[in-house]
């Protein structure tokens, strides 16, 4: 079908060359114990933006890395003019660790520790102070035209009912392949939701290699629920998917997979990693949908299209989400959440790929400022996979 | 008696051995599923929710279940046509931690 959407938005240009869609001074606490003064400097800082969380000390190996490398993303992402990070002090996740990488990319980034500064209080200030003038500084800067090319955009189900796998997920699929084309990346991941329809993606890798890691982290994740001693249906589907018509993991997975479109798989990375090849790439995070997000946008993803069925008000401080209804119900039910409905593939009023066009106009549309539903509402969740226990 | 009415439902693949309600279906209806040619003549024994499944066709006791034209789980009894095909009569076959050693 030929589309009319322009394919340029007008985005803002990083020093690194990236693109990005916001233009947020991000307030990053790389500990638990500081994430309630960088909320502080978010009431006192218009334009700023911080995330709660309870990670950054007594973690070790590739738990350690994991966590540090979503912090990093989170920072280095590139609708993220500059960053505060924002320290304890005696923390194994050291601010001053997380800045120099994040700097690295050549963004306004400055440390504030809350022992170094004498207390919460001067350290709020000082936090405040420097985000006040990178706030300024990022008010400054222009949009200007960018390719689609530029984008890397998630995808994501949650919340699913057995009208995912019908409409919302192939028009997101149908998006993907659009975005492909366009030169753009899209991400497909929640892999313990791709359980049973591995085969699908792994015939679709550009080499052998990329299958091969396709069975290593589906059979990786299987693992751990084997190991668990349960069967993986107790968590999911989940029981708002089985009350939807859900009856196993395997159905779900194929609606899921479904919004990976038909183009080759081009890498598998691993969470929180940026990507390094263009087209539709794999990143490997567990199905819970915070964690999912983050891992994504800790991986560079600007835009996320997320559906669902039972509803959700998922959202991220940094990347604009766009929620997408499964079916109608859902869709005049949870107005306040939802951006675009799928619902009219279910009853005959439109095709997969009409609803794909309105998804891209959507993107266009948000990619050059429009505010989604999460936004305005100020949902800004975060959540990392981790992967080790805490000591 | 029953009376076929034009209830809208979907069968993915012809290999499929379920369709899935795209609204409450009564149980007593008889429905007519058509994918790719083939027509099957339905009448449920169940009420069948918006996004349920029912059987199309029999599928026999430990036997595969399969929609999208792929394997979704294993029918843990014989499940005639017409019948809600859910939690209660399939089961997934991975991930099963609590049947270790099968996969």
């Amino acid at each position: 079908m030929a589309s009319s959407n322009p394919d340029h938005f007008w985005g803002y240009r990083r020093s690194d060359g990236r693109v990005g869609i916001r233009n947020h001074v991000l307030i990053l606490p790389t500990i638990t114990c500081a994430t309630q003064a960088a909320k502080r400097i978010t009431d006192l800082v218009r334009g700023t933006v911080t995330f709660i969380h309870q990670h950054g000390c007594a973690q070790l190996g590739a738990d350690y890395e994991q966590t540090f490398r979503t912090y990093v993303g989170m920072g280095a992402n590139p609708n993220v003019y500059g960053v505060v990070v924002l320290g304890l002090g005696c923390e194994t996740h050291q601010a001053r660790s997380v800045a120099e990488e994040i700097a690295k990319i050549g963004k306004p980034v400055e440390v504030v520790s809350i022992q170094d500064h004498g207390g919460t209080l001067m350290a709020i200030a000082q936090g405040a102070k420097i985000a006040a003038q990178m706030v300024q500084d990022a008010s400054a800067q222009l949009r200007e035209p960018c390719p689609m090319s530029e984008l890397i955009v998630g995808t994501e189900c949650g919340g699913s009912d057995a009208c995912s796998g019908l409409s919302a997920n192939p028009a997101v699929g149908y998006v993907s392949d659009r975005i492909v084309d366009l030169g753009g990346t899209a991400i497909i991941a929640e892999t313990t939701e791709l359980i049973g329809a591995e085969h699908l993606l792994a015939e679709r890798a550009v080499n052998d290699q990329v299958a091969k890691r396709v069975y290593e982290v589906i059979n990786a994740m299987e693992n751990r629920a084997i190991k668990m001693g349960v069967d993986i249906r107790k968590g999911n589907p989940s029981p708002g998917n089985i009350k939807g018509g859900l009856s196993t993991l395997e159905e779900k997975s194929l609606g899921a997979a479904s919004k990976a479109g038909s183009r080759p798989l081009q890498e598998l990375v691993n969470y929180a990693e940026t990507p390094t090849r263009k087209g539709l790439v794999w990143m490997d995070t567990p199905g819970q949908d915070i964690e999912q997000l983050t891992g994504m946008v800790a991986g560079g993803a600007q835009i996320v299209l997320f559906t669902s069925g039972r509803g959700t008000p998922t959202g991220s401080p940094i990347a604009p989400v766009i929620k997408i209804s499964t079916n109608t119900r859902l869709y005049e039910t949870m107005r306040d959440n939802v951006d675009l409905n799928a619902g009219t593939i279910i009853e005959g009023l439109e095709s997969i790929e009409q609803v794909g066009e309105r998804i891209m106009q959507e993107i266009y549309q948000v990619a050059s400022g429009k505010m989604t539903k999460a936004e305005i509402l100020g949902q800004d969740d975060f959540g990392i996979w981790r992967i080790g226990s805490t000591f | 008696m029953s009376q076929t009415q034009p209830y809208k439902t979907v069968m993915l693949n012809p290999h499929d051995h379920v369709a899935v309600a795209l609204e409450p279906i009564p149980a007593g209806s008889v429905v007519s599923v058509t994918c790719q040619g083939q027509t099957f003549s339905v009448t449920l024994n169940d009420p069948i929710d918006f996004g349920h499944k029912f059987a199309v066709v029999p599928i026999a006791k430990d036997s595969d279940v399969r929609k999208y034209g792929e394997v979704i789980g294993i029918a843990t009894r014989d499940i005639s046509p017409g019948e809600h095909v859910h939690v209660h009569n399939i089961e997934g076959k991975r991930a099963r931690g609590d049947l270790r050693g099968i996969k």
